[in-house]
């Protein structure tokens, strides 16, 4: 679930230059074509989609560097708001 | 002096860093339209701000233009993973048209470990383009 809505929320926002379906979770989204603008509208989304706010602690350029990546920090945020 | 002045360049350590930065004018006008306020208050500051929205007309070029002056500090500061807030890199213009920079929090931080002692910008913006460049000097280390 979460996987698939990172993966919707990738294609509404992050300007790829690839369609992020022929993208695994693990491949470079930066390779892919999300840039430094690109990441900062990618982050806002992901907030929108997930109910969670990233803090400077995870703005980190590899927090955005994959779907996979992304999933864990999502993952993280959520479990330290179930705290 | 041309042993030291050659082994300096050999070995990348010249007292100046350079970053260059290029940002869409269009793209940061979607994400004001999209993200609104949360957008503009996350990576912004008040005094930019005030400065961009004096001219709606041109507010998305000096947006886009304070954006690539950001991003061009990162590559200053040669950030590897963990990113200062946008905010705590800032863009201040002065009445007579030229721009500085004030960094504080984690980019000031970041500055300080590597030994910048000062900052330079250079904004520009046209044909739906904007471009920043950041030149920084550093305090040279004593060779060893």
């Amino acid at each position: 679930m979460i996987t698939e809505r990172i993966r919707e929320v990738i294609a509404q926002h992050g300007r790829l230059a690839v369609d992020v379906s022929t993208l695994s979770d693990t491949d470079d989204l930066y390779r892919a074509g999300l840039t430094s603008h690109g990441s900062v509208n990618l982050m806002l989304a992901l907030e929108d989609a997930f109910g969670v706010e990233f803090p400077e602690r995870l703005l980190r350029r590899q927090t955005f560097a994959s779907v996979a990546a992304i999933r864990d920090a999502i993952e993280e945020l959520h479990a330290e708001l179930n705290v | 002096m041309s042993t030291s002045l050659s082994a300096r360049f050999e070995s990348g350590r010249a007292p100046i860093r350079v970053g260059v930065d290029l940002c869409s004018v269009a793209d940061v006008a979607d994400s004001v339209t999209t993200f609104g306020e949360r957008y503009l208050t996350r990576v912004y500051t008040d005094d930019e701000l005030e400065y961009c929205g004096r001219d709606p007309g041109r507010s998305a070029e000096r947006l886009a233009a304070r954006f690539a002056a950001k991003e061009a500090t990162m590559k200053v500061l040669r950030v590897r993973d963990a990113r200062p807030d946008w905010r705590s890199i800032e863009v201040r213009r002065d009445p007579d048209g030229w721009c500085d920079l004030v960094l504080t929090g984690s980019a000031a931080r970041l500055a300080h470990e590597a030994a910048i002692t000062s900052l330079s910008v250079s904004l520009t913006h046209e044909a739906g383009l904007a471009n920043a460049v950041v030149v920084a000097t550093i305090r040279e280390q004593p060779d060893s």
